[in-house]
């Protein structure tokens, strides 16, 4: 088992006061939150801080820390036997994050509080929440995805322990990002003959290679020609349900968005498909071409920077 | 091998259609039904009173569990949870923005 210096975590001074150690925690826990949090392991980091926090916050446990004396950290360690004996922990706090094995040695998982504080004695098991990255696909076609989930469980020895979890479940589809998945009976069991609580597992998506979505809408961003912008044309353009042909109207410009009613992820109701024309420009790496270019300079008097007064 | 649809969990989607009282939520959250009615005036939660009883919807509870663990984790009072719920929302959509014109 390793060591863990709480103090280096914090860094506080091993002496440093409770006002200091709490200010150290908060501005930790803002900078580490993982619904706030763009760091890299964030999580990771933030579950580091709140179990240094959760002994170094409370007299009894900071003190009988404190006589373990200095170790380095990741150091292979072992409490001495009775080590915490007159020392009496009673847990408030943080809760439903696994601690490390160092943390449960020390205090034991009964001390991980959270658990036992304002739990409801209903008889049925307690619900489980979990985020997945989703491929787009999965809402647009709906259909059966593997997820791996980390599942807090507790063992036998009583130890709060992070479980994997492989479920194949059926993706509803058009459900859309931030909305939740309830898989009915798949929390966690109860004590006892109760109902076992639910799981939801709330969904995000991944970046579609040609769809982006926001709320139930879709963009697609769809080149078209500059001679199919200027004059007009009928273009196909892929959709989830499949290919349409779609009108793009005579004077378009890049930017221009075209909306496909009911053509976006197929919740109730659907979203629809915004398609963001794009101008293509064809290269002129030949003759032709550039004779074309040359032709195509001398038909207009424009000047594409009027607007920024040059 | 690739799951097929037979042995799959089916789940249903929760949301804006599904209906919550201030009990289920309170259960949910693990956290007192006082506390959810704190959250409802300071306008962290959305509800639909019906026949003089609230309703809530599934985003409720994403958004009631993301203010429990806000408050606990950060510390902070009601009012700091409400600003900094929409925050944080206001972030996702410009992020989501910003990802758009990558």
């Amino acid at each position: 088992m390793e060591f863990k210096d709480y103090y280096k975590v914090m860094g506080v001074a091993r002496d440093a006061t409770e006002a200091q150690i709490k200010q150290a925690y908060r501005k930790l826990a803002r900078k580490y939150h993982p619904d706030v949090s763009k760091e890299k392991d964030a999580e990771a980091r933030f579950k580091e801080v709140g179990e240094a926090y959760e002994v170094l916050k409370s007299p009894e446990k900071r003190a009988a820390y404190d006589q373990l004396g200095q170790h380095r950290p990741g150091e292979d360690f072992r409490p001495p036997p009775n080590w915490d004996s007159g020392f009496e922990f009673s847990g408030s706090g943080q809760g439903n994050s696994a601690y490390s094995d160092f943390f449960d040695s020390l205090f034991g998982a009964q001390a991980r509080s959270g658990r036992g504080r304002g739990e409801f004695h209903t008889g049925r098991g307690e619900d489980h929440h979990a985020k997945v990255l989703l491929d787009l696909d999965a809402s647009l076609n709906g259909g059966p995805r593997t997820f791996t989930l980390q599942m807090p469980e507790i063992d036998d020895q009583g130890r709060l322990v992070s479980k994997e979890r492989t479920l194949n479940v059926q993706v509803p589809k058009g459900i859309l990002a931030g909305q939740q998945i309830r898989l009915a009976g798949q929390g966690a069991h109860a004590p006892g003959s109760g109902t076992p609580g639910d799981l939801y597992i709330e969904v995000e998506f991944q970046p579609h290679p040609l769809y982006r979505a926001d709320g139930r809408d879709l963009s697609l961003e769809l080149p078209v020609g500059p001679w199919e912008a200027a004059l007009g044309a009928t273009v196909k353009t892929p959709t989830p349900s499949g290919v349409v042909e779609l009108k793009v109207p005579a004077g378009s410009r890049a930017g221009s968005k075209l909306r496909l009613r009911g053509r976006g992820i197929p919740a109730s109701p659907p979203g629809d498909l915004y398609v963001v024309l794009q101008i293509a420009l064809p290269a002129a790496n030949d003759e032709k071409a550039k004779a074309a270019y040359a032709a195509f300079a001398a038909a207009f008097p424009f000047n594409p920077r009027a607007g920024l007064g040059v | 091998m690739p799951p097929t649809d037979d042995q799959a969990l089916t789940g249903t989607i929760f949301d804006q259609s599904a209906i919550l009282t201030i009990k289920d939520l309170s259960r949910m959250c693990n956290v007192e039904e006082r506390h959810i009615v704190e959250f409802v005036e300071e306008g962290v939660l959305n509800v639909v009173e019906v026949r003089s009883e609230w309703h809530f919807t599934g985003d409720a509870l994403r958004r009631a569990r993301l203010a429990v663990r806000l408050e606990r984790d950060l510390e902070l009072n009601l009012a700091g949870v409400a600003l900094a719920l929409d925050l944080i929302e206001e972030l996702q959509q410009l992020r989501r923005e910003l990802e758009a014109k990558r």
